[in-house]
C-alpha cells in the first residue's frame, strides 16, 4: 500500500500549528500556486507506522550479511551516527565565519591528514559528495594538468577492462576518448598490450588496485613507470582500498591521484543508495588543481582555501564542502580505529575473503582466479552450473536472498562468465562465513536435483522476481490519483 | 577499535583452512618493499568514551548561532519521526536496491518520493536525486542538450541572478563537453533577470535557459514571459526552484503556456538539517518526453510473476554500469537516506504543512525587513516581492558588522560584499543577502534587530 493510499481529505498532522488563513498580498497573484500539491494527508502515527514497516520490507547491513563485492558493506558503527547528529554539527550553517567553525574546521581538516596518511598523497579535498564525482574531480585535475603545461593532444585515458564502469563514464566527461587494456587470465593487467598502448596522446591510466577481480597488482611499479615515461598520470580508483588499509599506499606505488570512497573504506553508511563520499588526494604536482574549498591549518587557527588562494583549482563541485555529515562519521570511525585498527582492517577482510574462497573451493566451487590469494574479495565463476545445470548466478543470487544472506555482486566484473562477485569485510564473523559457504552448498544441490527451484527464486520475500520489461516498457514512475 | 570479532581460536583454524601460518602470508604478493611499517599522522584509536568526548567539544565550540544566513542552506523545523526512522538501521545500512526483491522498502519509498516530488513541480517524472542542487543544474544542462534535438550550439543561458555556486559548480562539471555558458545580466534596480537582455537572444540557435525562482538574491522572477520567450525560440526551460517555495509559488509546471521542461533544485528545504553544507540531495524532474535522458536512478511501479505490485530500477540502459562510455552520466550512487528524509518529512507535512512552513517564512521575513531597515544605516535593495530571503545595504563595512554579530553569536546573513563569485558587482559593496524561515520568529528578529542596532551605532 503507498502512503497516498492512506491519505484522507482534511487530515493533518498539525506539524505547523494551522494559521487562520492568510491572504498573500504583496506577491503579484500570476506567482502564485492555485492548486494544491498532490502530497499524501496522513495522521504522524499513519506515516510512522508506514515508513516503520517499508523499512522492514529491506536487507541492510544491520539486519543481514551483504558481501557485497567492491561495496565494502561493513559493519557502520552507531557511535558515528550518534555523534555526528549532535545538534552543534546539524545546525551548523555551511557559510558560517570561521570564528563559528573552528571545530567543525578541526575534524575536517585532521580527516584530510589521516586521508593523506593511509594513502601516500600530498594533500586532499573533500568536496566531492560521491565516488563518480571523486573520479570525475581526479580525471578533470588530469587534464587540468596536461593543460597547464601546454600538452594539450593528450586526450586518451586508458582504462582496463576489468573496471567499473564509472571509469569510462568519467573520462567521456571530461572530454577524453577511452581506450580499455585487456586482462590476462592471471587478473593481471596486460603489460605487453599497455606498452603498445601508451603514447603521446596518453593522458593517463585509471586502474584499481587491488583489482575488480580481488587480486592484486603485481607489476604495479613497471606499470606505473610505463605510464610515466610515456608523459601520463596514474589514477587510483579507491573502491578496493580496505584490501590494503595500513599495509601499503597508493602514493608509495606511483599513483598521482586517488579518490577514497569513505562510505566504503571508512565505513559511512550507504544508506539505500548514498549519500556518499568520493574524498580526492593528490601528489604534490596536482595540488595546485584540487577541487575546492580545503582546509587549512594556519597557526592553529582553520581557514578554507579559496578560488583567491588556488588560481588553478578545477573549480567547485558542491553548492558547499560536500557531504559534510558523512565526512564527519567516516572521521570518527578512523579516530576510532587508529593507526593499528587500519591495519586489522586490512588483515582480517583478506583473511575472510581467503578462508571463504578455499572453503568454497573445497567444496566444489570454481574460483576465477584459483592459484593466487584473493585480497578482500573474490570471484566464483558458476559457467558450469549454467552449462550444464541451466541455472545461472542470478538463479543462486535469488535463492540466497531465500537463505537469509544478500546476493553478492553478479555479472560484474563482465569478463568472469556467471560471476558472484564476494567480498565479506573485516567485520563478520567465521560463524557467519561457514553459514554462506553452507548455503551456496544447499542451493547447489538443490541446483542438482530441482533446476525449476531455482528459477522462481526467492519464495519468502515480499514479492518474487519482478518484470523488468514491463516496467521499462510500461513506464509507471509516480502515484497520481488519476491513474488509481 | 577495529570492529573484528575474531577470537584467537578463530583465527587459527581459518589459517589452517587456508594452508598458512599466517596472516601476513596472504599479503606475500605484494613487493615487500612497498609495504609501510607503521602510519605517522594517525593517531592512536579511541574508545567509544574518548570519541564521545573529543566529538562533544568539537560540537560545542561552534557555538550553534542564531541563524539568519541562507543563500542555499536553511534552517527548517525538521518534526521528530522524520531522523528517527531515516536512521532505522534498515534504511542506514541497506544499499542501492539492485536487488529488488530484497529491497522493496527503499525502492517503494523512492517511488513515493519520486510522486511527491512531481505533484510538487507539477512536472510528469522525477529521478531518485542528484548529489545537490548545484550538481543538479550542472546535469540538467548536459540534459537538455542531449533532449533538444532542435538546437546545435549547445548554448545555455544562465542567468546572473542564480546562485553564482550553481553557476560554478556546473561550469566545472560541463566544461570538458563543449557546453557554452553564456551570462544573463540582470536588472540592477530590481534584481530581476532582464527581458531585453534575453531577447538579444531571439532568433538565435540556443539549446537551453535557466530561470531560478526565487532568485539568489530572494526576488521573484517573472516566470511565465522568461517560460514563453524561451518556448517561443525553441530554448529548453530548466527551472532551478526552492521546493518549499512551492507549496505556495506556481510549480515549474504550470510556468508559461507549456510550462519548464525539467525542473531542479536542493532538497535541502524539505528535511534535511544544515549540517555543514551536506548531505542535501539535487532533485530532477521533467517532461514525459525526455525521461530517457535523464541521470541518475529511476525506480519503476511493475508487477512480480504472481501480479503482486512491486517496484524496480527501471531505464537502466541509461547508466553506467550498462553504457559505461556512452552513458548519460557517470553517477551512480545518489543521496538516498536524505531522500528518505525527505519522503517521511513530506508526508508528515502534507500539503498544508507544507504550505503554513512557507507562509510562515514569509511572513517572518516580511517582518524582519520591516524591523531592520526601520535601523538607521539600513536599506532594502530590490524593492521586489520575493520569498524568504532579502538583500540589505548597510551603511558601513558589512565585513565588520556581520564579525561583531557573529561574535555575539548572530549570524546575520550572508556576505555579497566579500563574495568570490559577485566580485564583479561593485553595487554589492556593504550588502548582505539575510533570510529568516519559520523559526526565526518575532523574539529572534527583536534579538537582531537590537544587536544590529548596536553594531551600527
Amino acid at each position: 500500500m503507498l502512503i497516498f493510499e492512506h491519505s484522507a481529505k482534511g487530515r493533518k498532522t498539525k506539524i505547523h500549528s494551522t494559521m487562520n488563513d492568510v491572504a498573500i498580498t504583496d506577491i503579484p497573484v500570476e506567482l502564485l500556486r492555485t492548486d494544491a500539491p498532490g502530497l499524501p494527508e496522513v495522521s504522524e502515527m499513519q506515516a510512522v507506522r508506514h515508513y516503520t514497516s517499508l523499512s522492514q520490507k529491506n536487507f541492510s547491513i544491520d539486519t543481514h550479511f551483504y558481501p557485497l563485492g567492491s561495496c565494502t558493506m561493513k559493519h557502520n558503527p552507531r557511535v558515528c551516527n550518534s555523534l555526528a547528529m549532535l545538534p552543534g554539527f546539524l545546525s551548523r550553517h555551511p557559510l558560517a565565519p570561521e570564528q563559528n567553525s573552528q571545530g567543525f574546521l578541526a575534524c575536517m581538516h585532521e580527516l584530510q591528514e589521516m586521508l593523506c596518511d593511509v594513502t601516500g598523497m600530498a594533500a586532499f579535498s573533500l568536496t566531492p559528495m560521491a565516488g563518480a564525482q571523486g573520479e570525475f574531480a581526479g580525471v578533470a585535475m588530469i587534464r587540468a594538468y596536461h593543460d597547464a603545461n601546454g600538452d594539450t593532444e593528450r586526450r586518451e585515458i586508458l582504462v582496463p577492462d576489468a573496471a567499473h564502469g564509472t571509469n569510462p563514464a568519467t573520462a567521456t566527461m571530461c572530454g577524453f576518448t577511452v581506450k580499455e587494456i585487456p586482462t590476462l587470465p592471471s587478473g593481471d593487467v596486460d603489460v605487453d598490450a599497455l606498452k603498445a598502448a601508451v603514447g603521446p596522446q596518453t593522458a593517463g591510466l585509471m586502474l584499481t588496485n587491488p583489482s575488480t577481480l580481488g587480486v592484486f597488482e603485481r607489476r604495479i611499479e613497471e606499470i606505473a613507470k610505463l605510464v610515466h615515461d610515456a608523459g601520463g598520470l596514474l589514477y587510483y580508483d579507491g573502491a578496493n582500498l580496505n584490501a590494503i588499509l595500513g599495509k601499503i599506499r597508493p602514493g608509495d606505488m606511483g599513483f598521482d591521484v586517488i579518490h577514497s570512497n569513505l562510505h566504503k573504506t571508512f565505513s559511512t553508511p550507504h544508506g539505500g543508495g548514498g549519500p556518499g563520499s568520493g574524498a580526492i588526494g593528490v601528489a604534490e604536482r596536482l595540488k595546485p588543481f584540487m577541487p575546492l574549498p580545503v582546509v587549512e591549518k594556519e597557526d592553529e587557527h582553520y581557514r578554507w582555501l579559496t578560488e583567491e588562494d588556488c588560481p588553478q583549482t578545477i573549480g567547485r563541485m558542491s553548492a558547499f564542502m560536500g557531504n559534510a555529515g558523512v565526512l564527519l562519521r567516516a572521521y570518527i570511525y578512523m579516530r576510532l580505529l587508529g593507526a593499528e585498527g587500519m591495519r586489522r582492517v586490512a588483515e582480517f577482510a583478506t583473511l575472510n575473503a581467503n578462508y571463504m574462497m578455499t572453503q568454497l573451493k573445497a567444496r566444489g566451487f570454481e574460483a576465477a582466479i584459483p592459484d593466487r590469494y584473493a585480497s578482500h574479495e573474490f570471484i566464483i565463476t558458476l559457467k558450469k552450473q549454467a552449462k550444464e545445470l541451466n541455472v545461472s548466478a542470478m538463479d543462486f543470487a535469488k535463492r540466497l536472498l531465500d537463505k537469509g544472506y544478500h546476493a553478492p555482486t553478479t555479472y560484474f566484473p563482465l569478463l568472469v562468465p556467471e560471476c558472484l562477485l564476494i567480498e565479506p569485510t573485516e567485520s563478520e564473523a567465521k560463524e557467519m562465513l561457514d553459514g554462506f559457504v553452507d548455503a551456496l552448498v544447499e542451493i547447489q544441490q538443490e541446483a542438482e536435483t530441482d533446476a525449476d527451484m531455482l528459477h522462481n527464486a526467492p519464495y519468502t520475500m515480499p514479492v518474487n522476481r519482478l518484470d523488468e520489461v514491463r516496467a521499462a516498457k510500461q513506464l509507471d514512475l509516480a502515484w497520481s490519483a488519476q491513474s488509481k | 577499535m577495529p570492529f573484528v570479532p575474531h577470537t584467537e581460536t578463530e583465527i587459527k583454524e581459518m589459517l589452517s583452512a587456508i594452508g598458512i601460518d599466517s596472516i601476513e602470508n596472504l599479503f606475500d604478493e605484494i613487493p615487500s618493499h612497498l609495504k609501510i611499517d607503521a602510519l605517522q599522522k594517525v593517531p592512536a584509536g579511541l574508545n567509544e568514551m574518548g570519541i564521545n568526548r573529543l566529538m562533544q567539544n568539537r560540537a560545542a565550540d561552534d557555538g550553534q548561532p542564531l541563524c539568519f544566513m541562507g543563500a542555499g542552506a536553511y534552517d527548517h523545523h525538521i518534526p521528530a519521526a522524520v531522523w528517527q526512522i531515516t536512521t532505522r538501521g534498515e534504511y542506514y545500512t541497506a544499499y542501492t536496491p539492485y536487488q529488488a526483491e530484497a529491497s522493496q522498502g527503499t525502492l517503494q519509498l523512492t517511488y513515493e518520493f519520486q510522486s511527491m516530488m512531481t505533484a510538487l513541480t507539477a512536472m510528469d517524472v522525477s529521478n531518485a536525486s542528484l548529489y545537490d542542487g548545484a550538481s543538479a543544474v550542472a546535469e540538467a544542462a548536459l540534459m537538455a542538450v542531449r533532449a533538444n534535438r532542435k538546437s546545435k550550439s549547445r548554448k545555455v543561458l544562465v542567468p546572473r541572478s542564480l546562485n553564482p555556486v550553481y553557476k560554478d559548480v556546473t561550469h566545472t562539471i560541463v566544461k570538458h563537453q563543449n557546453l557554452e555558458l553564456i551570462d544573463i545580466e540582470f536588472d540592477l534596480a530590481s534584481s530581476k533577470t532582464s527581458m531585453a537582455a534575453l531577447e538579444k537572444f531571439s532568433g538565435e540557435d540556443i539549446t537551453a535557459m535557466i530561470i531560478s525562482q526565487p532568485n539568489f538574491f530572494g526576488t521573484l522572477e517573472d516566470v511565465d514571459a522568461m517560460t514563453n520567450w524561451a518556448h517561443a525560440n525553441n530554448i529548453v526551460v530548466i527551472a532551478v526552484v526552492n521546493p518549499l517555495s512551492l507549496a505556495l509559488l506556481k510549480p515549474p509546471g504550470q510556468w508559461g503556456e507549456n510550462g519548464a521542461d525539467i525542473a531542479v533544485g536542493d532538497g535541502q528545504p524539505l528535511g534535511a538539517p544544515m549540517s555543514s553544507g551536506g548531505p542535501y540531495y539535487g532533485f530532477m524532474c521533467c517532461k514525459k518526453a525526455f525521461v530517457r535522458q535523464m541521470p541518475g536512478r529511476i525506480v519503476g511501479r511493475t508487477v512480480d510473476q504472481e501480479g503482486r505490485e512491486g517496484f524496480v530500477l527501471t531505464l537502466q540502459a541509461r547508466e553506467q554500469h550498462i553504457r559505461r562510455s556512452k552513458a548519460t552520466s557517470n553517477i551512480c550512487t545518489n543521496q538516498g537516506l536524505v531522500v528518505t528524509a525527505s519522503t517521511i518529512h513530506m508526508s508528515l507535512l502534507g500539503p498544508e504543512g507544507l504550505k503554513q512552513a512557507a507562509i510562515s517564512c514569509h511572513q517572518n521575513t516580511q517582518l524582519m525587513i520591516e524591523k531592520l531597515s526601520a535601523i538607521n544605516g539600513v536599506d532594502v535593495v530590490f524593492d521586489q516581492p520575493r520569498f524568504h530571503e532579502v538583500v540589505l545595504r548597510l551603511n558601513q563595512s558589512s565585513k565588520d558588522v556581520l564579525n561583531k554579530l557573529a561574535d555575539q553569536n548572530i549570524l546575520a546573513g550572508y556576505d555579497l560584499s566579500n563574495a568570490y563569485s559577485l566580485k564583479d558587482y561593485p553595487q554589492f559593496e556593504n550588502c548582505i543577502l539575510v533570510c529568516a524561515t519559520e523559526l526565526r520568529i518575532a523574539e529572534d528578529i527583536e534579538i537582531l534587530a537590537a544587536a544590529l542596532t548596536d553594531a551600527l551605532k
